[in-house]
């Protein structure tokens, strides 16, 4: 067992990729649960995707992938912040216009020219072995960046994603909030996005978050347990990719989604045996 | 707070036409008028959330634009909370210090004991651990009346706030509320329950797209005026010196203005 701890440990690819795996993990479900409470689980994906399209544009004029990636995310973000504001459009139908349409660009630009290379299937499905270490360290600057905003910003984005308009009347700067957030969400997208890949990245942004809410009803916990069980679906998730001869991409998805499984099929037996309490005690 | 001609539109259509009424710091007032008559609307120009198309709404003698003037309590209609958040009771009351609690995520130990203070005061000390929807509409009422006034304010605003309660807890709200105006806060609600909520409060304001009447229910509470207010026939008694209202018989609201009231058994019309 110790072994099968220790062994991928003496490659410099694994230590890199696990390092970066918990932390886009970590990330990914820090993020997670405010996107879920907002009913925006889809933005993820979305944004995601529409980032992509930008650093087709990117590549195409040779400019650097955070450069460009970091400017389109920010712009889609803000795009879809503002229409999910508008009452007649809302947030799914907001990351359905503003993100495939970002998409679609990309796509046209790939198709034109067969400029598909690898770093398009990189950010495509994930390269989480292939990861440099500069591409860590730039996760971890937008990791610790992110944590501190929120950080800072925990009562009001708490405030905000409970009820907005209440939130408003209360003196919070709603608009101001929503930017923000929005520009943290683009950031830990793409800075994810090369590790995790546009595919699974919405599942690294939900499942953890949901784990979380099925776990607790506090929002300061649910806070730390999302951001724990992304972390350690980051790291299990490497550790079966390795040995399994797994995409780690995949196993790091698999990993949230069984422990998803278990704390569901827990929870729901747990009530199931205090409706049959309830049952007994009434009788 | 001061509504000066103001009126309000929602896209191209105008739901309030000319409300024009003055209510003095520290008065407890009712907003009472059927469904769609423009109370809902005029708390949320009070709130800053809806601005008027004419005219002008002042709080503290300063005009409200996008955020209220003045510090604001705000108890929304329970209907409108999302109960499947994550949040407990103290959790969200103490997001009534949202912006004056420090820049850090945990509460000030000033905060957390005005919280405790407070929820203790309006009796639901014991309930600070448990999610809000663990709650009976009641607790739940004031649990949110406990966020507004964690937030010092001059003035709370409550919509409907005893919509869908009991008739003790509703009491205990209308007694819980006046014990807070009694502190010199100011209370506005809107309901739509004259007999259980309007005929208790101080001061009402009938609405029904515009200003009908304002005064206390004595004055307001008038077969004319509550015509006027809800489109229908309604009779006024007193029963214990308790002011009573009704839906007018239809045989009573056929001959609308004259309106005979028997303190007997009906007559049998033979």
């Amino acid at each position: 067992m110790i072994d099968w701890l220790t062994e991928p440990w003496q490659y410099e690819f694994f230590r890199r990729g696990i390092l970066a795996a918990t932390m886009a993990g970590a990330l990914t479900g820090l993020i997670g649960i405010y996107v879920v409470l907002r009913r925006m689980s889809y933005i993820g994906h979305g944004l995601s995707h529409a980032i992509l399209g930008g650093t087709v544009v990117g590549y195409l004029a040779n400019y650097n992938f955070y450069a460009i990636g970091a400017i389109w995310g920010a712009i889609s973000a803000l795009m879809v912040t503002g229409l999910a504001r508008t009452r007649k459009i809302g947030a799914d139908a907001a990351i359905g216009i503003v993100t495939t349409a970002s998409y679609a660009i990309g796509v046209a630009l790939i198709s034109q020219g067969n400029h598909f290379t690898r770093n398009f299937e990189a950010a495509f499905f994930g390269n989480i072995l292939g990861v440099t270490s500069g591409e860590v360290w730039v996760l971890a600057a937008v990791s610790v960046a992110v944590a501190i905003t929120l950080f800072f910003l925990y009562k009001q984005l708490l405030f905000v994603t409970f009820d907005v308009e209440v939130a408003a009347t209360y003196g919070v700067r709603t608009e101001v909030v929503d930017i923000v957030f929005a520009l943290v969400l683009a950031a830990a997208i793409i800075a994810t996005m090369r590790i995790l890949g546009v595919t699974l990245i919405a599942a690294a942004i939900v499942t953890p978050a949901v784990v979380a809410r099925l776990s607790t009803d506090s929002f300061g916990r649910m806070l730390a347990l999302s951001t724990a069980v992304g972390a350690l679906s980051g790291f299990v998730g490497m550790y079966v990719s390795y040995h399994l001869d797994i995409a780690s991409g995949a196993t790091i998805t698999l990993t949230g989604a069984a422990v998803f499984a278990v704390v569901y099929v827990v929870g729901a037996a747990r009530g199931v045996r205090r409706g049959r309490g309830l049952r007994l005690s009434a009788r | 707070m001061e509504f000066d001609g103001a009126a309000f539109a929602y896209g191209d259509d105008e739901v309030v036409v000319d409300a024009t009424f003055h209510v003095g710091p520290g008065a407890m007032v009712g907003l009472v008028g059927p469904s769609g008559s423009g109370k809902t609307t005029l708390l949320r120009a009070l709130l800053g959330q809806l601005r008027p198309v004419r005219g002008a709404v002042r709080v503290a003698g300063r005009a409200v634009r996008r955020r209220p003037s003045g510090r604001v309590g705000y108890v929304p209609q329970l209907e409108t909370i999302d109960w499947q958040f994550p949040i407990t009771v103290a959790e969200a009351v103490l997001l009534g210090r949202v912006n004056d609690s420090g820049p850090l995520p945990w509460p000030r130990a000033g905060d957390r004991r005005d919280m405790e203070e407070l929820l203790g005061r309006l009796g639901i000390a014991d309930l600070a651990g448990r999610h809000i929807r663990a709650l009976s509409g009641g607790q739940q009422q004031r649990a949110f009346l406990a966020r507004a006034l964690l937030r010092r304010p001059e003035l709370v605003v409550l919509d409907e706030p005893t919509s869908g309660l009991d008739v003790t807890t509703r009491q205990e709200m209308l007694m819980l509320l006046r014990e807070v105006n009694r502190d010199g806060i100011g209370i506005v609600l809107t309901t739509h329950d004259l007999n259980g909520v309007a005929a208790g409060l101080p001061e009402l304001v009938c609405l029904n797209r515009r200003v009908i009447a304002q005064g206390a229910p004595e004055d307001v509470f008038t077969s004319e005026i509550l015509r006027e207010t809800f489109g229908s026939e309604m009779i006024v008694f007193r029963h214990d010196g308790t002011l009573i209202t009704a839906d007018a018989p239809p045989h009573v609201a056929e001959h609308t203005h004259h309106v005979h009231l028997h303190h007997g058994p009906p007559h049998d019309p033979e």
